[in-house]
């Protein structure tokens, strides 16, 4: 029972935010934060408690924890909740990040708050919903959820941008980019549920049955790209990460962080879980393409970052950069890789939070976003810079932060099945130094355009920063703990890659 | 055929509400009274939706009532203009909660007019009349009849408030584009009429049937019942009339407008659809890509709408446009080999009652809210989107509701109108009809723009904006009561659409 209140929580915790609005501006802050609290706890105790060995991989996923109640019986759907070792990973992920909203909207967010704190926790509802569903109609239905409370975070509490590129416009693009593909990936999932029907006569939208469901040649492949250009979007994969920069730009940093730190990470779930086991063949089939678009989001998310100005656009274009690894990863097929895809998406998620939280403070004290009209920063702002230098390393891929491992991991996994791509992947490694490089030397170092000392760290900010950090070292040092978890159900992924024809 | 009670029992809820057409216009004659008119009509309406739950389970055997010699059969064909089945029931009850629903805002609305204010019972009662016939009917007469019952009352809705100029010009305006296509649709009949030497579905169905090609003079009439009834539904390229029209009537004229007489005419096309099957195939060709195109235009004119009246007429063109695909997949017929309801014909037939369940609950909530807002005693209506500006701030749940209602519109999961889009998606997936499926995407895609938009201004605070607002104690109004209760239903069946699923799948019709 616990699975579905992981769920409800936030929701439930977002309309008493919003009900307590006229009690004060405290109120509704300690409830988003107690009840991301919650979920984190409740994430952690399933950690502690289950069990996430790895066994032998067999035909069906095997789930530590389940959780199913009937829903829409014409057409067998229903509420279908399991828990594995990828998808605790990310909750936790989930609610840590979700506790780091809710500190770094603290100063930030004076207007509307309970209605603010609505929609940040109906995001992480339904983020934590899309990570455990596994009926495919429950799935979609998280997946479009998350969609209109962002919409709201960017469009309400975003920051105004240059003439013609308001924060309207960058919430209405990526309302409309994200939910278009959405339904793309309806009309697959209904085409693999009419697939099963008129082969077995029974209607189901369960992802353990569909497993079973073989599909072959071109309609698969089509259905395939349905899911995938989904996710594609959401990612981003190049052709598709329009919506991105603006997005991040304009959004508040709360909505930055829950972005880049589990946003843009259900995507890659979503490829893991559904794109790939659902279609190992037309995967397969499909893996070079996904790897060269990976290899362009690499160089090209690098080029779009060394050439931005506003310091958030680009730290979201490093993610374009970063995000493309990870698509390597999953479609190289490794076992190791794949490791390395779950290890990069959670420092990632620290890194970039990091970042996105500088960001914001930077802001809040200097009111720009410009690094043009920054510069010679270290020394007039407290121990910022200092925290700041750590994420870009990280973000670099230093050895000693999780992204190196990540990094290391996945180009060593697809090394033996990919080497090309491997090669010029590593190229990108160089790229990240370059436009990381910048922004630390434009922002932090350079000559002084003021010399008045700025505010510097308060406590609150700097618990935040300096928990980050420690997190980024432990995956660093330690990067055991999370591979440990996943192991599984990256085991079992590789397993489709590997012998799709023995499954049918 | 004689009339006996059995039959009589079964068009009770048309009777019902004949009844109430005459009390009204007597009482109206005897004492002018607004709130007790509207009590009347309210009352008249609630008796022939609870009349028909009554037939409906006395046909079922729930209860079963001697009433005549002959035993309650059920469906009952009433003469052979008439059928009551499980079809016409569940239309007939769908045409009452939007009459209902259309006759509370009316209230409100019309509280703010000096005079005149009764005789507009009368007109609604009449076309929703109208539109029950029109939903039972099972013969180009009756059709024709329906039709016409429901369209003329509604020019005179649409021009109630003639003191304002847009008002008088947009039922000027319906009435002469509308009698075109009867006369448009009458052509039609007639044409088929010579070829067949019938009046009624079935029996043009059968003669169709057994006929190996379809004459021209076939193709021609049944090409001028499509324009007559694509008119109707304001369907591309039939589609001009629909936003002046919107823009122009009382707010809750265009709310019966775009609910009543679109489920009417929808049901009654489906019906025809179902009992004269095979046309042509080139008849289901040129129906999908009428389809399309009012997805398509519909969606892209109303990206540049400001009124919102405006832009829900151009959103209905779309809407009806995804509805019309449910139309497209009937080409392969509803049964299969045995004389059953085939797989996809079931799935059309809930697709058509879901979605207009839906669309129904959504644009009355929408209608409602721009309703509650506007009201002619200060002047025009202000369905202007910047009228709309900062809602939020001031009236927090009626701006919730009305967000609500757009995200329906916009078929976003938690609303109703997601299952509703949903079963069109499945539907032509289910179909093959690929480039339909996806150009539901499309339209839906840019659909979102301007549902957002309407969306987000009602959270900007504007300072310096005329504020127009809702009265203070709309919650507590008719009105205002009847808005939430859309609001809580789509909300509701967005979530848990398995009642609404059971109802329409014991709403098929007979005759198939």
């Amino acid at each position: 029972m616990i699975l579905p209140w992981l769920v409800l929580i936030p929701f439930i915790g977002g309309l008493l935010c919003w009900l307590t609005e006229n009690m004060g501006l405290k109120l509704p802050r300690y409830i988003a934060l107690a009840s991301m609290a919650l979920v984190l706890v409740l994430s952690l105790w399933l950690w502690a408690t289950g069990d996430y060995q790895l066994t032998a991989v067999g035909d069906s996923p095997s789930w530590s924890q389940e959780f199913r109640i009937g829903w829409i019986d014409r057409f067998g759907i229903t509420i279908h909740l399991a828990l594995d070792g990828l998808s605790l990973v990310m909750i936790m992920l989930t609610g840590f990040l979700g506790v780091l909203a809710v500190g770094c909207s603290w100063s930030e967010i004076t207007k509307r708050v309970g209605f603010f704190h609505l929609n940040l926790m109906w995001i992480i509802g339904a983020v934590v919903g899309v990570f455990l569903a596994i009926d495919l109609f429950l799935f979609f239905f998280f997946w479009e959820v998350m969609l209109v409370p962002m919409y709201f975070l960017i469009a309400l509490w975003g920051h105004s941008g240059s003439k013609g590129n308001s924060r309207i416009r960058a919430a209405i693009k990526f309302f409309i980019y994200t939910q278009a593909s959405g339904l793309l990936m309806l009309l697959s999932i209904l085409g693999v549920v009419f697939a099963h029907y008129y082969q077995t006569g029974i209607f189901t939208f369960d992802y353990q049955v569909l497993l079973d469901t073989p599909i072959g040649g071109a309609l698969g492949m089509v259905l395939m790209l349905g899911f995938f250009i989904a996710f594609a979007v959401k990612l981003p994969v190049v052709p598709l990460h329009g919506w991105l920069p603006d997005a991040h730009a304009q959004a508040p940093t709360a909505g930055s962080v829950d972005l880049a730190g589990i946003l843009l990470k259900t995507a890659a779930y979503g490829m893991l879980r559904f794109a790939v086991p659902l279609f190992p063949e037309q995967s397969a089939m499909f893996a070079p393409v996904a790897m060269a678009l990976g290899l362009i989001g690499i160089y090209y998310g690098a080029v779009l970052a060394f050439s931005q100005t506003d310091i958030k656009r680009l730290v979201a274009c490093s993610s374009i950069s970063h995000m493309g690894f990870v698509l390597i990863a999953i479609y190289s097929g490794s076992a190791l890789a794949l490791q390395g895809a779950v290890v990069l998406m959670v420092a990632h998620a620290f890194s970039a939070a990091g970042l996105f939280i500088i960001s914001g403070q930077l802001y809040e004290r200097l009111h720009t976003r410009d690094m043009r009209e920054m510069g010679g920063l270290f020394g007039r702002i407290g121990a910022l810079p200092g925290f700041a230098l750590v994420f870009v390393m990280a973000s670099l891929g230093i050895p000693g932060t999780g992204n190196f491992i990540g990094e290391f991991l996945i180009l060593f996994g697809a090394f033996e099945s990919v080497p090309w791509v491997v090669v010029i992947a590593s190229g990108g490694l160089v790229l990240a130094a370059v436009y990381s490089l910048v922004l630390m030397h434009r922002v932090y170092y350079g000559a002084p355009k003021a010399d008045t000392a700025l505010e510097g760290l308060r406590v609150r900010e700097t618990l935040m920063l300096g928990l980050l950090l420690v997190l980024l070292l432990l995956t660093g040092f330690f990067p055991q703990l999370v591979l440990d978890v996943s192991a599984q159900s990256m085991t079992e992924v590789a397993q489709w890659f590997s012998v799709p024809s023995s499954l049918q | 055929m004689n009339l006996t009670l059995t039959h009589l029992f079964a068009i009770l809820p048309l009777i019902i509400v004949g009844i109430t057409v005459v009390v009204v216009m007597l009482s109206a004659a005897w004492r002018r009274h607004h709130f007790l008119n509207a009590t009347l009509t309210v009352i008249g309406l609630n008796l022939a939706l609870a009349s028909v739950v009554w037939v409906y389970f006395a046909g079922q055997g729930a209860v079963a009532p001697d009433l005549a010699s002959s035993a309650v059969g059920f469906p009952t064909l009433v003469t052979p203009l008439v059928m009551i089945d499980g079809y016409a029931l569940f239309y007939m009850a769908l045409i009452l909660v939007a009459a209902l629903a259309c006759s509370t805002l009316a209230n409100a609305y019309l509280e703010g007019l000096d005079e005149h204010r009764e005789e507009f019972y009368l007109l609604l009662l009449s076309s929703t009349m109208g539109a029950m016939l029109l939903v039972s009917s099972i013969h180009m007469v009756s059709l024709f009849l329906g039709l016409e019952l429901m369209s003329v009352a509604l020019y005179g809705m649409a021009a109630y408030t003639f003191k304002r100029r847009v008002s008088l010009e947009s039922g000027i305006k319906y009435m002469v584009l509308s009698a075109v296509a009867s006369s448009f649709l009458l052509f039609g009949m007639a044409l088929l009429y010579a070829a067949y030497g019938t009046l009624e579905f079935a029996s043009l169905g059968l003669r169709l049937v057994f006929e190996d090609s379809v004459g021209i003079w076939t193709l021609i009439g049944v090409g001028m019942m499509v324009i007559g009834l694509g008119f109707k539904l304001s369907i591309v390229p039939f589609h001009m009339w629909t936003p002046d029209v919107y823009e122009g009537a009382p707010a809750p004229v265009s709310a019966f407008l775009a609910t009543v007489s679109k489920v009417a005419v929808f049901a009654v096309l489906v019906r025809f659809m179902i009992m004269s099957p095979t046309f042509d195939t080139k008849l289901h060709t040129v129906i999908a890509v009428l389809a399309a195109l009012s997805m398509i235009v519909g969606n892209l004119l109303a990206l540049g709408q400001t009124n919102l009246k405006r832009l829900l007429g151009y959103s209905s063109i779309a809407h009806l446009g995804y509805l019309l695909s449910a139309v497209v997949a009937l080409r392969a017929g509803v049964t299969d080999g045995g004389g059953e309801l085939s797989f996809t014909g079931q799935l059309v037939l809930e697709t058509t009652g879901i979605y207009l369940a839906t669309y129904v609950l959504t644009t009355l909530g929408a209608f409602g809210v721009v309703t509650l807002v506007s009201s002619p005693s200060r002047g025009q209506d202000v369905a202007q989107l910047h009228h709309f500006r900062g809602l939020f701030w001031r009236r927090p749940y009626l701006a919730v509701i009305l967000t609500f209602m757009m995200l329906s519109l916009a078929g976003i999961p938690m609303t109703a109108g997601f299952i509703g889009k949903f079963y069109v998606l499945a539907l032509n997936m289910n179909e093959e009809l690929w480039w339909l499926a996806g150009t539901v995407v499309l339209g839906s895609a840019i659909g979102l723009y301007y549902y957002l938009r309407v969306m987000v201004s009602l959270y900007l605070a504007e300072p310096g904006e005329i504020q127009r607002d809702a009265a203070h104690d709309w919650g507590q109004r008719s009105g205002g009561v009847m808005v939430l209760i859309a609001a809580l239903l789509t909300l509701l069946f967005g979530i848990y659409p398995q009642p609404l699923i059971d109802l329409v799948q014991a709403a098929s019709p007979v005759g198939y």
